[in-house]
C-alpha cells in the first residue's frame, strides 16, 4: 500500500493544528491590542501618494511635513509616511481627517520645491460613515460567501465536508488577516479582494481532495479507524501532484503582480501569496484531518451499533 | 495510422484561432476602455439630499441629479463620462483621462443650485422649475449693467409666488451664494426673470452654472480618487508587464512539465485571455487595476482546470490505460471536481458583486467572465484538441504526457 511509505498527514494532525491555532492566536492577540493597521478605506480621511521621480529619504520627508506643521497649512494628524516605489521615488501618507483640495495641493507643492521635480499624485479620501459602511460590508460578504459555499457543498457532498471546508477556509482567511496584523501592513478595498478571493482559491483546493475522498469512499471498506486514516491519506498524495502544480501556477501569477505589478496592487498581491500559500496548506494539513475527525465518530457509532 | 482528417483539423484550428488572435489583437488592445487608475482621472461618490429639508428623496431626481453630472461633465470636454447612481441616495462619477482636472473638478462638485428665496430664507423656486439651457447674458437696457436672463417653466407658479411675498424681497441664490435681492411690488405675470451682476465676465461664469443644468439636489463628497495621468500610465505598464511575466513563466511551467499537453493547454490560455477582452471590449466595460488582477488570477485558474485533468490522465495512464481510454476516463472524472470549484468560485464572485462597490465590483465582474469563459476554453476547447490529436493517434506515447514508461502498472 502506498500509505506505508509515505507521510501520514492524518497521524500528525495534531502538530499542524497547533502551529494553525498559534499563527491564529497571535493574529488574534496584536489585533485587540494593536488594532489592524486600516486604510482610509476603512477608517475615513485622506491618503496622497506622491510620486517625485527622484530618490526620497525619510528625513527630508519628515523635514517638510513638519514644515507644513509649523506653517499651520497642516492640521490634520497623520501616519508616519512610508516610502516605497522603485527607486524609492514614492510616498504614501495617510491623513486622519479629510484634506481640503487647498491642503492637497500644498502638500503637493511642497514637495515639488523641495525636490524640484514635477509630482504626481493619487489621493483617496473617505468619509466616516462611508468608511464605517464598507468595513460592515465586508464582514457581510465574507458571512454570505461562507454560509453559500457552505450549503453549496452540503449539498454535492455532505455535512461533515461543509464542515471541515468551512473551518480551513475560515482559518484561510483569518491567517491573511492575522499575518497583515502581526506585519502592521496596511488593509484596505483591494485587500478584501484578496480575502474574498482567498476564500475562492482555497475552496477550490479542498473541493479537489474532498472530490477523491469521496471517490475512494466508494470503492473501499472501511472497517477499522486505521482504514479510515490510510483511505484519507491516499487521498491527499493521489492529488498532490496537482495541489502543488496549481499552487505553484497561482504563486507564479500572484508573485509577479508583487514583484512586477504597480505599487498600488502590490499589497493586493502580498494579501493572495500569503491567502493561497494558507489554502494550499489548510487543504493538505487541516482540512482533511478535520473531516477525519468527524468522520470517525460516525465509524465508530456504527460499530457500535453492529456489535 | 495518422489519421490525417483529425490532425489537420486540429492544426487548422490552432492556426485559424491564432490568426484571429494575431489580427484582431492590436486593435483589441487599443479599444479596451481604461479605468481612471490606468490612465489617471478621477472617481467622486457623492450622497444627495433633497434642497429643502423634508422633501422625499424620489429615484427620478436622483437619475435627473446624474444626467446633470453627466452634462457638466460633457461640457467641460471629458470623454465618456461614467455616472451611475447607487442604491437610493447616491451617485458615483468617474471621469477618466482628465487633463484639466482642477477646473473639472470644481465644477462637478459646485451643484449650482439656483433657488428664489423668500426673506425669511424659505425657498420658493428651484431648479427644476426654471427651462433648461434657456439662461444668457443681456444688458440691462437703462443702466447697461450686465445681467442674466433665465426663464422659467411655469408662469403661473412665479405669478403665485410673486404674489405670496408681494410687498416683501425676492432673493435670487446660487448655491448658498446670495446673487441678487429685488422687493416684489406687485405680482408678475411673467416667465422671465433676471439677476443682476456686476461685470461681464461675472455674468457669463454664472450664465454657463445655470446653463450645465440646474442641480436638483445637493449634493456631498463622501469619497475621491484622484489619480494623475502619469502615474495610471505607469500602473498599467507595470500592471501589464507583470501579467506578461506571469503568462510566460505559466507556459514554460506546462510545457516543460505536462509536454505536448501543456502546448495545448497554453494555447487555449492565450485563448481565454482574447476572449475575455473580446467580450470586455464586446461589453463596453472597464478595464481597471482590480480588473487586470482578476484576470491574471483568473488566468491562474484556468490553468488549474488543465492541471488537473492532466494529471488525473496521468494517474489513468499510469494504472495501465491507454492513452485514449486514459482521456476518456480522466476527463470524466476531472469534470466534476472543475465544475464543483468554479461553481463555489462563482458564488464568492455573485456575492462580491453585490455585496462590494466600485473597485470590488469591476473585480468580481471579471473573476465571474473568467470563471465562465476558462470553463469554455481550458476545459472543452481543450479537450476537444486533445481528443483530436490522440484520436489522430499523434499522441500514442505515455512520455508525450510526461510519463516515465517504468511507472506504469500493468492492469
Amino acid at each position: 500500500m502506498l500509505s506505508k511509505r509515505q507521510y501520514s498527514f492524518v497521524k500528525n494532525r495534531n502538530t499542524f493544528f497547533a502551529i494553525s491555532i498559534l499563527i491564529c492566536i497571535v493574529g488574534l492577540a496584536v489585533m485587540l491590542f494593536a488594532g489592524m493597521n486600516f486604510g482610509v478605506d476603512f477608517k475615513a480621511g485622506t491618503n496622497i501618494d506622491l510620486v517625485v521621480g527622484k530618490q526620497m529619504d525619510k528625513a527630508k520627508v519628515d523635514e517638510i511635513m513638519n514644515g507644513l506643521k509649523t506653517n499651520g497649512d497642516l492640521k490634520s494628524r497623520f501616519a508616519e509616511p512610508t516610502i516605497g516605489g522603485t527607486n524609492s521615488d514614492r510616498v504614501s501618507i495617510r491623513f486622519d481627517d479629510v484634506l481640503t483640495d487647498d491642503v492637497i495641493n500644498k502638500i503637493q507643492n511642497a514637495f515639488a520645491t523641495t525636490y524640484s521635480a514635477t509630482v504626481s499624485k493619487e489621493v483617496n479620501t473617505v468619509d466616516p460613515q462611508l468608511a464605517k459602511e464598507l468595513l460592515m460590508k465586508a464582514v457581510y460578504a465574507v458571512g454570505i460567501a461562507s454560509v453559500l459555499i457552505c450549503v453549496y457543498v452540503s449539498i454535492r457532498f455532505e455535512w461533515r465536508f461543509a464542515i471541515a471546508a468551512i473551518i480551513a477556509i475560515l482559518h484561510d482567511a483569518w491567517i491573511v488577516i492575522a499575518i497583515f496584523a502581526i506585519f502592521r501592513l496596511e488593509v484596505n478595498l483591494p485587500f478584501l479582494a484578496a480575502v474574498l478571493t482567498t476564500i475562492g482559491y482555497s475552496i477550490n483546493d479542498k473541493i479537489v481532495i474532498f472530490d477523491r475522498i469521496r471517490e475512494n469512499l466508494r470503492f473501499s471498506k472501511l472497517k477499522t479507524d486505521e482504514d479510515l486514516v490510510a483511505l484519507v491519506n491516499d487521498s491527499i498524495w493521489q492529488t498532490m501532484a496537482r495541489n502543488v502544480n496549481t499552487v505553484l501556477v497561482v504563486l507564479l501569477a500572484a508573485g509577479c503582480l508583487f514583484i512586477f505589478g504597480s505599487e498600488s496592487i502590490k499589497l493586493f498581491a502580498l494579501a493572495k501569496l500569503v491567502g493561497l500559500t494558507s489554502g494550499a496548506y489548510s487543504s493538505i494539513f487541516i482540512a482533511c484531518s478535520l473531516w477525519y475527525l468527524l468522520k470517525r465518530k460516525s465509524l465508530s457509532s456504527k460499530k457500535k451499533a453492529a456489535a | 495510422m495518422l489519421d490525417w482528417k483529425r490532425i489537420s483539423f486540429f492544426f487548422l484550428t490552432v492556426i485559424v484561432v491564432l490568426g484571429c488572435i494575431g489580427a484582431t489583437s492590436p486593435k483589441l488592445v487599443e479599444r479596451i476602455k481604461l479605468g481612471l487608475d490606468l490612465k489617471g482621472g478621477f472617481e467622486i461618490l457623492y450622497t444627495a439630499e433633497p434642497l429643502t429639508a423634508g422633501q422625499p428623496l424620489t429615484k427620478e431626481t436622483l437619475t435627473q441629479a446624474a444626467d446633470s453630472l453627466a452634462k457638466r461633465a460633457d461640457s467641460l470636454g471629458v470623454a465618456e463620462p461614467e455616472v451611475s447612481t447607487e442604491g437610493t441616495d447616491r451617485i458615483r462619477v468617474r471621469l477618466a483621462g482628465v487633463q484639466n482636472e482642477e477646473e473639472v473638478r470644481s465644477l462637478m462638485s459646485k451643484p449650482a443650485v439656483l433657488t428664489f428665496r423668500g426673506p425669511d430664507g424659505t425657498v420658493y423656486l428651484n431648479g427644476t422649475d426654471f427651462v433648461e439651457n434657456a439662461a444668457k447674458l443681456s444688458y440691462d437696457p437703462n443702466t447697461k449693467q450686465p445681467i442674466v436672463e433665465i426663464k422659467l417653466k411655469d408662469r403661473q407658479k412665479f405669478k403665485d409666488v410673486t404674489t405670496k411675498l408681494t410687498g416683501s424681497t425676492l432673493s435670487i441664490y446660487l448655491d448658498d451664494q446670495l446673487q441678487s435681492s429685488a422687493a416684489v411690488n406687485y405680482p408678475i405675470d411673467s416667465d422671465s426673470a433676471i439677476i443682476s451682476q456686476t461685470n461681464v465676465n461675472e455674468a457669463t461664469k454664472t450664465v454657463k452654472l445655470i446653463n450645465l443644468g440646474a442641480m436638483p439636489l445637493k449634493l456631498t463628497e463622501k469619497y475621491i480618487q484622484r489619480v494623475d495621468a502619469t502615474l495610471g500610465t505607469a500602473s498599467l505598464h507595470q500592471t501589464a508587464r507583470a501579467g506578461l511575466i506571469a503568462s510566460i513563466l505559466i507556459f514554460l511551467f506546462m510545457v516543460i512539465y505536462y509536454r505536448v499537453p501543456g502546448l495545448v493547454a497554453a494555447f487555449t490560455l492565450i485563448t481565454y485571455i482574447w476572449v475575455l477582452l473580446a467580450v470586455f471590449d464586446f461589453m463596453n466595460a472597464t478595464l481597471t487595476l482590480p480588473g487586470i488582477a482578476a484576470l491574471v488570477l483568473g488566468a491562474g485558474m484556468a490553468v488549474d482546470a488543465n492541471i488537473i485533468t492532466y494529471e488525473r490522465i496521468r494517474e489513468e495512464i499510469r494504472a495501465g490505460k491507454s492513452v485514449l481510454s486514459a482521456l476518456k476516463a480522466g476527463s470524466k472524472h476531472s469534470f466534476r471536481t472543475i465544475m464543483d470549484a468554479n461553481v463555489t468560485n462563482l458564488i464568492a464572485g455573485i456575492v462580491l458583486y453585490y455585496v462590494g462597490n466600485g473597485a470590488i465590483r469591476g473585480f468580481a465582474v471579471i473573476t465571474m467572465m473568467s470563471i465562465i469563459i476558462s470553463i469554455l476554453t481550458n476545459v472543452i476547447l481543450s479537450r476537444w484538441l486533445l481528443h483530436l490529436i490522440i484520436r489522430g493517434n499523434l499522441l500514442k506515447k505515455p512520455s508525450y504526457f510526461g510519463v516515465k514508461e517504468a511507472d506504469i502498472r500493468a492492469l
